[in-house]
């Protein structure tokens, strides 16, 4: 694939954008077996298939499109006047063969929108997704080789041992999306050759919600709280609301607030439903239900929810008051559909609870109150924060996505993800017709102050120096002594 | 400051305790948000800039003893830009630490956004030895700019400037969130365990592979400025003399080729080179005179183990008959002379890996083509030199050439360019600073969106319907009209 990369061919503008325009023929061709994929490996409902995954990138691949040639031109740098007859600027060139590992939760939106900015941006690519969501695995796995080029773009699927193997490989980049535990074995073996990494991880991702007064309000944002939890991936998303902090005496009115919604939304039975994923095997289902069984507290503080069947693997919208903080519930990031509340005295104590926890993904805040949203956005750190709406900040184009701290490194999304795979290359060009003499040995005085002239754009000082009618200043006085 | 303990013999000790001990404190300095106010900041650069302001003498001594580094090159090179860098942050800070509004589109209607930089937190910067100064202060001037916490490991390889730069920061800056640790391989793998929000690091690749296993088991994010074998392509279509001129200054007359920009190696056509050394040569002459060995203007090797590395590259027999100019060494000053050597093989040691010193050898080609192939045979240097007249040559190297930075008809100079970013790619590094970059580097840019609670989308609820699908697509599609069609009942999605 190397030689593939040195021969030029995706280096051309033409080749990016006839492999955009080949991911949005693939979607909008395979539309419908992407949904029967989807539905298979998650039981995602194509509504919330079509929002979270196909839609987010049939909207990144236009705006890409649209983008593609500004991303791609040079970006002059400014220079001082004193540089005379030189230019600077910056220009952007691919990596050469980049690596990307997708998640599970989102099958084809982890392993495409990485993969429109490795395009846009001229490099060769590897895709593994993984075996976690076996039919969008092998889906993506043959769309992709009918539809791109397959001589610069290759799906290898396979299981973490296969990822090990890959591991081994020489790449130029290495893109990674899910947990923070494979996220430092990937960065440890990015060491071997020096291979830049993005890790997009996750974390707890809290919502802070403030007593809001207005019922409007209210509904608005509890609509978004449980959408945001359970109408994504049924809370297995890295920027899901992982758990939420209130006042205390706002709590019965959320607690009512969030059981009718879910009502509303999922129905009495929600199982039946049909607008719930379930979780995506075994092994997440035991751990979901152990975070619940292992420890009677945790039971004990179930107020709506708690039933699971490990059947179909479906877990209902569970909300949990106030469980022990130590528990692995509050310790781990759930990833599953059970939403713990934790109360507080006063909502601004949520700034310490957030900042005393490992940095998240997301931090959303419910608040109508500037002074809070302020104070929130600016004491606590994490890779984005949102106001009054959850999971929305995804489909922001122009906004950068990734982690900090324990939650990742890195972003992409828009320009972003064009930037995230190319290398910034600075280039300066001189021309002969300029050349400061004092640039070169032998060393005097003289020299020593037109540098010090020059490199405070002092143009005055410079001509008067060659003149020969400017008085040395005190710091040169030690020169003098010298020579 | 309070960062060493001692051991039974009462010599100072760093290690692991000692190091956590820091670690935790400066967190602790970060946490209580004194380092993100604008005007800690600016007093912090302001006091780095009397720093390099009122003990030049000092900077410049202790550079002389390290490196024995002419005082022109101490002030120009190190001096000068660390002055510049932080005059530039003490001016544009304010700027920097606005928030960048950004457009938000129809999808996320009605909202509004902002990109907000804030601070990591506690940053590790370990510097080199060959830009003792600047490499230490300029990294630490971006990490203060972005309201960062600071430790800095200076190079136990220039140790009167690591011992200065302790005794400085000492006194003019806040101790309490920046602080100094002098040492060597134990002080630097004590500091490594501990868990940094930012690590920065200047060296070469095998210490930055080191740096980079010990920062996976935190999940850090790095910035690794490394190094390579940086070529000058020599074209015919020149001004000799300048572009002689400019080569010189960029190799010896940077620490005597200890720079990890310097000009590693030349390649030009069997036609031309002849010209070029002699040229080379001439120049050479009227720079350092006849005995380069005794220029007071040229830096010394850093020290013997450096001194008997070079020294084997020269004594390689692949070599020996290919020396053209110098080739003279002083074992008891630790110098060389500046040295050509011409039609070194490519498999010569000194081909092999990144000179870092005063020698430069000349590989010769037919046709000047071919020199890509050779570049891209290796690995991808910090930075690339051609001096050309033909426009199609120079077009083709900037579009091809894989470097760090390139740079047409000149050497080095692109650093001392504020606006450019400064970094490698592939083995010569990761990520990039100086100017604006370097406060980039240091922050993490936090998205923030802001939404109101009137507009709403009901399409993006449960439950799902055929209808809500069919808007769902439009306002994806991003297309007004889409909308309104479907919101008309027009189409059908």
């Amino acid at each position: 694939m190397r030689e593939y990369y040195r021969s030029g061919a995706t280096k051309e503008a033409s080749w990016r954008k006839s492999q955009l325009k080949a991911l949005l023929n693939l979607l909008e061709e395979n539309q419908s077996e992407i949904f029967k994929a989807l539905k298979q490996d998650l039981g995602k409902h194509h509504a919330e298939a079509y929002r979270d995954e196909i839609g987010m990138l049939i909207k990144s691949l236009n705006y890409a499109l649209a983008n593609l040639k500004q991303w791609m031109s040079a970006k002059k740098a400014k220079l001082p006047a004193i540089a005379l007859l030189s230019t600077a600027e910056v220009i952007p060139e691919p990596l050469g063969l980049v690596l990307i590992f997708s998640s599970w939760n989102f099958p084809f939106g982890l392993s495409l929108e990485p993969l429109i900015g490795a395009v846009a941006a001229g490099n060769t690519v590897v895709l593994k997704p993984s075996e976690l969501a076996p039919t969008c695995s092998s889906l993506l796995a043959s769309t992709i080789s009918t539809n791109l080029d397959n001589k610069a773009v290759k799906v290898i699927e396979g299981s973490s041992d296969m990822g090990t193997l890959l591991l081994q490989q020489r790449w130029d980049k290495i893109f990674f999306t899910g947990s923070e535990k494979v996220g430092r074995t990937v960065m440890s073996a990015a060491v071997k050759y020096l291979t830049p990494v993005v890790l997009e991880l996750g974390g707890k991702s809290p919502a802070v919600v403030d007593s809001l007064q207005s019922s409007w309000d209210r509904q608005a944002a509890v609509k978004r709280l449980v959408v945001g939890k359970f109408g994504t991936c049924a809370g297995q998303a890295c920027i899901s609301v992982d758990y939420i902090l209130v006042e205390r005496k706002f709590l019965p009115t959320l607690v009512e607030l969030l059981k009718a919604t879910i009502w509303k939304m999922f129905g009495e039975n929600p199982k039946k439903s049909n607008s719930i994923a379930r979780i995506i095997n075994k092994q997440h289902f035991l751990r979901l239900k152990n975070l619940i069984e292992d420890d009677p507290l945790v039971k004990a503080s179930i107020v709506h929810g708690g039933s699971m069947d490990d059947d179909s693997l479906f877990i209902e919208p569970t909300i949990l008051v106030d469980p022990p903080l130590e528990a692995q519930v509050m310790t781990d990031e759930i990833f599953g559909p059970l939403l713990p509340i934790i109360t507080l005295e006063k909502i601004e104590d949520s700034i310490e609870f957030i900042n005393s926890r490992p940095k998240a993904l997301a931090l959303y805040v419910f608040t109508k109150s500037k002074t809070l949203q302020n104070r929130l956005i600016s004491e606590t750190s994490s890779g984005s924060v949102t106001i009054n709406d959850a999971v929305l900040q995804y489909a922001a184009d122009s906004l950068p996505f990734g982690g900090v701290g324990e939650s990742g490194f890195g972003r992409y999304h828009g320009k972003y993800s064009f930037e995230t795979f190319s290398h910034e290359k600075a280039i300066a060009r001189r021309s002969f017709l300029s050349d400061f003499w004092f640039r070169y040995p032998p060393w005097n005085h003289n020299k020593v102050q037109l540098f010090q002239a020059a490199y405070t754009y002092d143009y005055l000082g410079i001509l008067l120096i060659i003149l020969g009618l400017k008085w040395p200043n005190q710091s040169s006085r030690h020169h003098d002594a010298l020579f | 400051m309070g960062s060493t303990g001692h051991n039974e013999e009462g010599q100072v000790v760093f290690g692991a305790s000692e190091a956590s001990r820091l670690a935790e404190e400066l967190r602790a300095s970060f946490i209580s948000c004194k380092t993100r106010s604008y005007e800690w900041r600016r007093s912090q650069l302001k006091n780095l800039l009397k720093v390099a302001e009122y003990h030049e003498q000092e900077i410049i001594e202790a550079l002389r003893s390290d490196l024995s580094k002419p005082e022109f090159e101490s002030y120009v090179q190190e001096i000068s830009m660390v002055k510049n860098s932080c005059k530039l942050a003490l001016k544009e800070l304010k700027h920097w630490m606005k928030p960048e509004k950004v457009k938000t589109s129809l999808t996320t209607f009605p909202s509004s956004a902002e990109i907000v930089s804030e601070p990591f937190g506690v940053i590790l910067v370990i510097s080199a030895w060959n830009y003792p100064f600047l490499l230490s202060l300029d990294p630490v001037i971006g990490a203060i700019a972005a309201g960062n916490a600071v430790v800095l490991k200076p190079s136990e390889i220039a140790p009167a400037t690591s011992k200065l730069l302790a005794k400085l920061i000492g006194e003019y800056l806040d101790t309490s969130s920046i602080r100094v640790v002098e040492g060597a391989v134990k002080e630097t793998s004590a500091l490594l365990e501990q868990k940094w929000d930012k690590i920065c690091y200047t060296g070469n690749a095998r210490v930055g592979r080191i740096v980079m296993t010990a920062a996976a088991k935190h999940l850090t994010p790095v910035l690794l400025e490394l190094g390579g074998k940086s070529p000058v392509v020599v074209d015919s279509s020149i001004n000799l003399q300048v572009s002689t001129r400019r080569i010189i200054a960029g190799k010896w007359g940077c620490n005597n080729g200890q720079a990890c920009v310097s000009p590693d190696y030349i390649i030009t056509t069997k036609d031309f080179a002849p010209k070029l050394v002699d040229a080379l040569k001439h120049e050479l002459e009227s720079f350092y005179g006849k005995s380069p060995l005794e220029s007071k203007d040229l830096s010394r090797i850093v020290n013997s183990n450096h001194f008997a590395r070079l020294k084997e590259l020269l004594d390689d027999e692949r070599v020996s008959g290919k020396i053209v100019h110098g080739g003279e060494v002083d074992e008891t000053k630790l110098r060389i002379s500046p040295t050509i050597m011409l039609d070194v093989p490519q498999d010569s040691l000194v081909m092999s890996e990144e000179i870092f010193g005063p020698l430069l050898p000349i590989i010769t080609v037919d046709k000047l083509e071919e020199s890509f192939d050779i570049i891209s045979s290796g690995t991808k240097p910090l930075a690339a030199y051609l001096f050309s007249n033909d426009k199609k040559l120079k077009e083709l190297f900037v579009m091809t050439v894989s470097a760090g930075g390139v740079v047409i008809n000149d050497t080095t100079i692109h650093l001392a360019v504020h606006t450019l970013p400064f970094g490698g790619v592939g083995e010569s590094g990761m990520g990039a600073y100086h100017g604006k970059f370097s406060f980039d580097a240091f922050s993490h840019k936090k998205a923030v969106v802001y939404r109101s609670f009137v507009g709403d989308a009901a399409v993006r609820y449960p439950p799902y319907t055929k209808g809500k699908l069919r808007v769902l697509k439009a306002l994806l599609s991003g297309s007004l009209l889409g909308i309104i069609g479907v919101l008309l009942g027009w189409s059908k999605g």
